[in-house]
């Protein structure tokens, strides 16, 4: 992951820009989170410690048929003892119209540092997945794909 | 009714990581609907899953609107000991859901 962070919108921005999409559903397709939001949500999970690609496997279909579930696995490379272990594995997307997935906290008991689950994707985009290592490291893997049908985040049910 | 999966292994010997596998049945509503009048539909999801091992935390997850409708979560944890599991939903409106199942590990 090499983002650079000085073009990160405000949260202001981003809330401005949640506003919109729920105000103008017509717009929302211009009008959701940017990778620029996503590169700012990341920086409040990393601070300033830098995020080296490895590590990490993101798991997740190259051609989506139908965004509003889209299996995914995250497998991160650790021993997992109580010395080396992953404490925490988030998940980041461009498009949606905010840009966490959701945040796994894991531990020495783990045992093995994979999870699974279904994510719901609004649009063709990328998704990153970043682990937080026991010596305070973050080893990052993202995914690019394409969904054909999205995930009905803004119409009528 | 909120009704959940889960599957646990019945056995285990001493020290392996099992999987558990977990599925409940909920609409994970985003907030960024509207209904047919132009109403917002109010965001109600899952926020937190936790699993306890007896009575110890041993996997939490925090999800978000994008988490898929009946969300489905594996994760993995040691047998340590013969007990309980116990998984908790933590969702918007609705008090939590828990579910248990029972280990021997041998």
């Amino acid at each position: 992951m090499k983002r650079s962070p000085t073009a990160a919108p405000t949260r202001r921005r981003f809330l401005a820009v949640a506003g919109g999409v729920a105000l103008a559903p017509l717009f929302v397709r211009s009008a959701r989170a940017t990778p620029a939001t996503m590169a700012a949500a990341i920086r409040e999970v990393v601070g300033e410690a830098p995020v080296r690609e490895g590590k990490v496997t993101l798991e997740l279909p190259p051609l989506v048929e139908n965004g509003n579930a889209v299996p995914m696995t995250v497998t991160v490379e650790s021993p997992m003892t109580a010395a080396e272990h992953v404490k925490r594995i988030h998940v980041f997307n461009e498009k949606n119209p905010q840009p966490y997935i959701a945040t796994f906290h894991l531990g020495p008991r783990a045992g093995k540092a994979k999870i699974s689950t279904r994510v719901r994707l609004a649009d063709s985009q990328k998704v990153v997945a970043i682990a937080e290592l026991s010596d305070g490291s973050f080893w990052s893997a993202s995914a690019d794909m394409i969904v054909t049908l999205a995930a009905c985040v803004e119409e009528t049910p | 009714m909120t009704q959940a999966l889960v599957n646990v292994p019945a056995k285990a010997k001493r020290g392996e990581a099992i999987e558990i596998k977990t599925l409940i049945s909920h609409p994970m509503e985003t907030g960024y609907r509207h209904d047919t009048n132009g109403q917002p539909i109010p965001r109600d999801i899952i926020h937190t899953f936790v699993a306890r091992y007896n009575g110890e935390e041993v996997f939490r997850a925090d999800l978000h609107p994008a988490i898929a409708a009946n969300p489905f979560i594996t994760f993995f944890t040691v047998a340590t000991e013969s007990g309980v599991i116990e998984l908790t939903w933590t969702q918007d409106h609705r008090d939590p859901v828990t579910q248990t199942a029972n280990i021997t590990v041998e």
